[in-house]
C-alpha cells in the first residue's frame, strides 16, 4: 500500500506516493535525492538527519515521510542561496566547526533552530542546545565558536537590515539586495524579525 | 623550504564549501540505477554452532533477489585477512559469511539481496536458523585458565599469541630498588563510533571486466588487493574509491566481510549491490578498541629514579583476528618506557581469544593504552614518594641532549624536548596556584584534582623495515595543467582530517601559485598512484612529504626550462613574484604561464626534457616520529552525585613543523574528546551471555557538546630531521596525552580518601559509592 504525500522541501513543492512505513529521512534522501542529509543512527540519538519541519529542528529519521504530508521542510541544502553559505555556514567554515562533515548537515540545522530563538547564546547555551547532536571528531570547541561567530553576524545583518534602508539606493549591487530579499524563505534570522 | 605563503599559516579548508551545503559524496550518497540492497542476518548468540538455516520464506518474499550462506559460498571466496604480527599467532580461518559455528554475537550468518533496503531487512526476520549454543568465553583471564571452554578446539586453549621483550637486566633493577610500586591497570574495551556507519557500494561492467567498490575504508589500495584476493580476480580489474568518508579513527582501517560481500555479489547479479551499516551493526561488528589489562610494576630509588619497568599485559581480542588486531599491541610494548630513562625494560603480553568482536586500530592504536599505564605508574611513584607528580617525571625525562635517543625497546626518538612542553603545559595552567587552591577547597570539604600527563607517541607510520609486510611509504603526483593549475594526486586517504587543504598549501608554496588553483584528489584507485592511506598519524608527514618532493621536482623542471627559454645556466634562475627571473638580469624574465605553455607545446624544449609537466614520487621514511607533549586536566566532582566536572584542561603538543594550525588544533580537541569519553563515560559491557549491552547510542555514551570542557592549547615545535617537512603528526595525539590526565586529575581529587587508583571509566556511580563508603579505599597496588 502506498499513500500519496505533498511535501515542500527547500521551497520546492513535492508530491509523492509511498510507503506508509517510510521514514522522512529515506524520503528525502533516495527518493528525492536530497543527500546532503545524513542518517547517524535511525534511532534519534545521534542528530545527524536533523531538518528544520515547518519552522523547528527534528529528527528526520524519527518522522515518517506521511507525517510530513502538508508540511514545509528545510534541509542542508536549502541553507546558502545563489551559490553563497549563509551566516551559519560561514561560521562553521571560519571557526574550523567540522571535519569529516557527516554530523555537520544537521548541526547546521539544529544551530539555527537554537539562532531562531536565541539570537545571542552563550558557550553553555550552545552546548546545551547541540546536546542532541553527535560529533565524533571536533571535540565541539570549535562547534561553540561557529554558532557563536554566526550569531555575530546574523545580528549585524539584523542591524543592518533595520539601520540601512537597503534597495534603490543601491543599485550597483543586485545580488546582495536580492539575497536580502529571498533571505526569510531560509531559516535565518529575518524569520524571527518581524 | 619554500617561502611560506600558506604553510604555518590558518587557511580555510577546501572540503568545507561541499561538505556545508550538503553536497558530500559519502557512499550512501551514490545512488545507481537499478541498485540492489544488501542486508545481513547476524547471529544473535556470542557462542553457538549452527544446525540448520532455511531460508525458503526469505526468499520467496517479494523482491528478494538473492540469499547466500557460509557453506555456500565458503569456496567461492577467499578469508579474510589478517597480519601475522606475531611469531606463534594462531590464525582463525575467518569466513566472510560464518561456517556452521558463530563465535560471537553480531557475527554475519546470511546475506541478503532485495529490491529495496526495507524489502532486504523484512526477509531477514523469514530466515530461520537452529543454533545449539556453546558456553560463552568472556574474561580474558579467566579463558586462560585450564577448565575454560575453549572458541578453538583445534588449539585447545584460547591462547591467540604471545609477546615477550626484555631489555636490560630486569631483575636487578628490581633487587635495587628502593622502592618497587605496583598496579592492575584497565583499558577497558571501546567502541570507535564514526558517525558516518560502514557502507559499501559495487558496481560490475561485464563489457569491461570492471568492478567498481566504493567503500568508507582509510585503505583504497590495500582493499582493492584484498578484494582481488577475496575474489579471486585481478586488481587491475577493480577500482576501489573512497571519497568522503565520515569519520573513522581507524575503524575503517580494516578489510570487513561486506567487503568481500558486495562486490561479489554485484558481479553474481550483474547489477550495483548496497550495503549500509545500522549504528547497532556499527556497535556489534565493526572493530573495537583497547582491552588491554596491564599489571605494571615500577621499581625506583627514594629519590623517585626509574631503574626498572615490568609490565604484562593481557589482551582481549575478541573473537576473530580482524587486519591489525594482532598488531596493535605490539605498540604497546614498543612505547612503554614513554618519556623516561630506564636501566631495564620488560614486556610481557598474552593475546586471548573471547567471544567478542576483534579490537583492533582505534585512535592511537596500542599507544593510548602504552601512556595510560606508564603515566598512572608514575603517579602512583608519586603518591608512594610523596613527591609532586611533574616533578618525578621532570627527573626522568629523556634530556633534549640525549636525541636522537635509542630507547629500551629499540627505537630511536628523532628529537623532543619533553620538559620544554611540560614548563608550558604547567605555566599555561597555573599549576603552582592550583596546587595552593586544591588546599583551600580541600579544607572547605570540597573535591578537586589536578591530573598530568606526559607523552612521547609514535607518529608518521612508518619505515618499511618496521612492518612484516613492508609498505609503509606514501605516494603523490603533481601535474601542472595546460592551463597551469595544479593538480595533485595523494595515495592517502582522509576521512575528515582535511589533507585537500594541507597537500594545496605544501604546492602552493612550492610552486609559487595561488591557493585556489590547487586541486587535490585522493581516494580513487584509477586516478591516484599507488598508495598506503591515512592511519597512524602519518598522512602529512609521509604523504605531505611525497607531495613535497613531487612539487620540488616540477619546479625544477620548471626552472630548467625557463632557463632554456631564457637562455641562461639554470643557475642562474630565481623564482619571483610569479616570475622566472635571471638572477643578473631582473629585466630578462619569462612567466611561470609561458613555461607550462613551452612544456606542453614541446616546441622548444632543451635536449632531452620530455613534454608534459608532471612528476610522482614515493616518499618512504627511514623512522618514525615521535611527537610529545604534557596534558593537564581540573576536575571539581560533585559530592552528592559523584559527577565529574572538567573545569580546566590544558594541552601543550609538539608535533614538529606545523602546516595549518587551525587544523592541528581541530586534531588536538577530537583526540582530546575522545580520550576524556574513554577516561570518563565509554565502555563497551558484554552481559554473561556475551550479548553487548552498550549496542546503541542510547547506552554508549559518546561525549555530547555539554560534557565537554573548552580546552587550552598551546605548543612547542621541535621539527624532526626524518622528513624534509619536519612535520611529525597529530591525528592521535590528544587521545593519548588525555586519558591518563583524566583519570589522574579524578585520582587526585580522590586523594583524601584513600584512593590511588580507579578503573575507567570514571562513571558518577563509581565514584559516588568512594564517597560514600568514607573509608579508606586503596585501588589497586602500591604497596612494596
Amino acid at each position: 500500500m502506498k499513500l500519496p504525500i505533498t511535501v515542500t522541501v527547500n521551497g520546492t513543492p513535492h508530491s509523492s506516493e509511498v510507503e506508509p512505513r517510510l521514514l522522512l529521512v529515506h524520503f528525502l534522501r533516495d527518493v528525492l535525492e536530497l543527500t546532503g542529509t545524513h542518517v547517524g543512527c535511525e534511532t534519534g540519538l545521534c542528530g545527524a538527519c536533523t531538518v528544520h519541519l515547518d519552522g523547528e529542528a527534528v529528527k528526520s529519521c524519527m518522522v515518517l515521510a506521511v507525517q510530513a504530508n502538508g508540511s514545509k521542510i528545510t534541509t542542508v541544502e536549502g541553507l546558502a542561496s545563489d551559490g553563497e553559505l549563509d551566516e551559519v555556514q560561514r561560521g562553521f567554515w571560519e571557526e574550523h566547526g567540522l571535519q569529516c562533515g557527516y554530523c555537520t548537515p544537521g548541526i547546521l540545522l539544529a544551530a539555527h533552530d537554537l539562532l531562531l530563538r536565541s539570537p545571542d547564546p552563550s558557550d553553555a547555551e550552545v552546548r546545551g542546545a547541540l546536546s542532541g547532536n553527535l560529533c565524533r571528531c571536533t571535540g565541539y570547541q570549535t562547534i561553540v565558536a561557529a554558532v557563536r561567530n554566526a550569531a555575530r553576524k546574523m545580528r549585524q545583518k539584523t542591524r543592518h537590515m533595520k539601520e540601512v534602508p537597503m534597495p534603490a539606493a543601491r543599485p550597483q549591487k543586485p545580488p546582495r539586495a536580492k539575497k536580502a530579499a529571498r533571505k526569510p524563505s531560509a531559516p535565518g534570522v529575518a524569520e524571527v524579525v518581524p | 623550504m619554500p617561502p611560506a605563503k600558506y604553510t604555518g599559516r590558518k587557511v580555510l579548508r577546501k572540503e568545507d564549501p561541499r561538505l556545508l551545503t550538503g553536497k558530500g559524496q559519502f557512499v550512501d550518497d551514490m545512488h545507481l540505477p537499478n541498485t540492489a540492497h544488501m542486508a545481513l542476518l547476524r547471529s544473535p548468540h556470542a557462542h553457538a554452532i549452527i544446525r540448520t538455516l532455511d531460508a525458503s520464506r526469505a526468499r520467496a518474499l517479494d523482491g528478494v533477489l538473492e540469499i547466500l550462506t557460509g557453506p555456500e559460498i565458503r569456496d567461492k571466496l577467499n578469508m579474510l585477512p589478517s597480519a601475522a604480527a606475531l611469531p606463534d599467532l594462531r590464525i582463525p580461518d575467518h569466513y566472510v559469511l560464518a561456517v556452521n559455528r558463530v563465535r560471537y554475537s553480531g557475527e554475519p550468518v546470511a546475506a541478503v539481496v532485495a529490491e529495496t533496503p526495507y524489502i532486504a531487512r523484512d526477509a531477514l526476520d523469514l530466515i530461520d536458523v537452529d543454533y545449539v549454543p556453546l558456553p560463552v568465553v568472556l574474561d580474558p583471564e579467566k579463558a586462560l585458565e585450564k577448565d575454560s571452554p575453549v572458541i578453538y578446539e583445534e588449539w585447545k586453549s584460547n591462547l591467540a599469541g604471545t609477546m615477550q621483550l626484555v631489555s636490560g637486566d630486569i631483575e636487578a633493577a628490581f633487587r635495587k630498588a628502593d622502592r618497587v610500586v605496583k598496579g592492575r591497570l584497565l583499558n577497558q574495551r571501546v567502541i570507535p563510533v564514526a558517525m558516518e556507519p560502514r557502507a559499501v557500494q559495487a558496481s560490475y561492467q561485464p563489457g569491461e571486466k570492471m568492478l567498481t567498490v566504493w567503500s568508507t575504508t582509510q585503505i583504497p589500495h590495500t582493499l582493492r588487493s584484498e578484494i582481488a584476493r577475496l575474489l579471486k580476480i585481478a586488481d587491475n580489474r577493480i577500482r576501489v574509491l573512497a571519497l568522503d568518508v565520515g569519520g573513522a579513527f581507524g575503524s575503517k582501517l580494516n578489510v570487513y566481510p561486506e567487503e568481500g560481500l558486495v562486490p561479489y555479489l554485484a558481479m553474481r547479479l550483474e547489477r550495483p549491490v548496497k550495503w549500509v551499516e545500522t549504528r547497532r551493526e556499527n556497535m556489534l561488528a565493526t572493530i573495537h578498541g583497547r582491552d588491554q589489562i596491564n599489571y605494571v610494576e615500577l621499581a625506583l630509588t627514594n629519590d623517585g629514579r626509574i631503574l626498572g619497568l615490568r609490565v604484562r599485559v593481557i589482551v582481549d581480542v575478541g573473537a576473530y583476528l580482524q587486519m591489525l588486531t594482532a598488531l596493535i599491541p605490539t605498540l604497546t610494548a614498543i612505547m612503554s618506557p614513554g618519556c623516561y630513562k630506564m636501566l631495564a625494560f620488560s614486556f610481557e603480553m598474552k593475546e586471548v581469544f573471547t567471544n567478542k568482536m576483534a579490537t583492533d586500530a582505534y585512535r592511537g592504536a596500542g599507544r593510548p593504552e602504552a601512556t595510560f599505564l606508564v603515566e598512572r605508574a608514575m603517579d602512583l611513584a608519586a603518591a608512594e614518594l610523596k613527591m609532586d607528580p611533574a616533578e618525578i617525571r621532570r627527573r626522568n625525562f629523556i634530556k633534549p641532549a640525549s636525541f636522537p635517543y635509542t630507547t629500551r625497546t629499540g627505537l630511536i626518538y628523532d628529537s623532543g624536548n619533553y620538559d620544554k612542553a611540560l614548563k608550558k603545559a604547567l605555566d599555561l595552567a597555573g599549576y603552582t596556584q592550583l596546587r595552593r587552591k586544591q588546599a583551600q577547597l580541600r579544607k572547605q570539604g570540597k573535591i578537586m584534582g589536578i591530573g598530568l600527563a606526559t607523552y612521547v607517541e609514535i607518529c608518521a607510520m612508518g619505515p618499511a623495515r618496521a612492518f612484516a609486510a613492508g609498505g609503509g611509504w606514501e605516494s603523490a603526483a603533481v601535474r601542472v595543467e595546460p592551463s597551469g593549475k595544479v593538480t595533485v594526486l595523494s595515495g592517502a586517504s582522509p576521512h575528515g582530517q582535511g589533507e585537500e587543504t594541507t597537500f594545496a598549501q605544501i604546492t602552493a608554496d612550492e610552486l609559487s601559485v595561488p591557493f585556489d588553483d590547487v586541486a587535490v584528489i585522493h581516494g580513487d584507485t584509477q586516478a591516484v598512484p599507488h598508495g598506503i592511506g591515512t592511519f597512524g598519524s602519518r598522512t602529512t608527514a609521509v604523504g605531505g612529504t611525497a607531495v613535497y618532493m613531487s612539487a620540488q621536482k616540477v619546479k625544477k623542471k620548471m626552472t630548467e626550462l625557463a632557463a632554456h627559454l631564457l637562455e641562461i645556466n639554470p643557475k642562474n634562475v630565481v623564482w619571483r613574484d610569479g616570475k622566472i627571473v635571471a638572477k643578473t638580469n631582473p629585466k630578462k624574465f619569462t612567466t611561470f604561464q609561458e613555461v607550462v605553455r613551452a612544456a606542453y607545446s614541446a616546441k622548444n624544449l632543451p635536449p632531452g626534457m620530455e613534454p608534459g609537466l608532471d612528476a610522482t614520487s614515493y616518499f618512504s621514511p627511514q623512522n618514525f616520529t615521535f611527537p610529545f607533549g604534557t596534558h593537564i586536566c581540573v576536575v571539581e566532582i560533585d559530592p552528592e552525585t559523584g559527577e565529574v566536572a572538567i573545569v580546566k584542561y590544558v594541552a601543550v603538543d609538539d608535533c614538529g613543523r606545523v602546516i595549518n594550525p587551525m587544523m592541528v588544533e581541530g586534531q588536538v580537541h577530537g583526540g582530546i574528546a575522545q580520550g576524556i569519553g574513554q577516561a570518563l563515560y565509554e565502555e563497551a559491557v558484554y552481559n554473561e551471555d556475551g550479548q553487548l549491552l552498550t549496542g546503541e547510542l542510547m547506552d554508549y555514551v559518546v561525549p555530547k557538546a555539554d560534557q565537554l570542557p573548552t580546552y587550552i592549547l598551546d605548543r612547542t615545535e621541535t621539527p624532526t630531521t626524518v622528513n624534509p617537512l619536519g612535520v611529525k603528526g597529530v591525528g592521535e595525539a590528544g587521545t593519548i596525552g588525555s586519558t591518563p590526565a583524566v583519570v589522574s586529575a579524578v585520582v587526585d581529587a580522590l586523594a583524601p580518601y584513600g584512593v590511588r587508583n580507579l578503573d575507567m571509566p570514571l562513571k558518577p556511580e563509581k565514584i559516588w559509592r568512594i564517597l560514600r563508603a568514607k573509608t579508606s579505599h586503596r585501588g589497586t597496588g602500591t604497596q612494596r
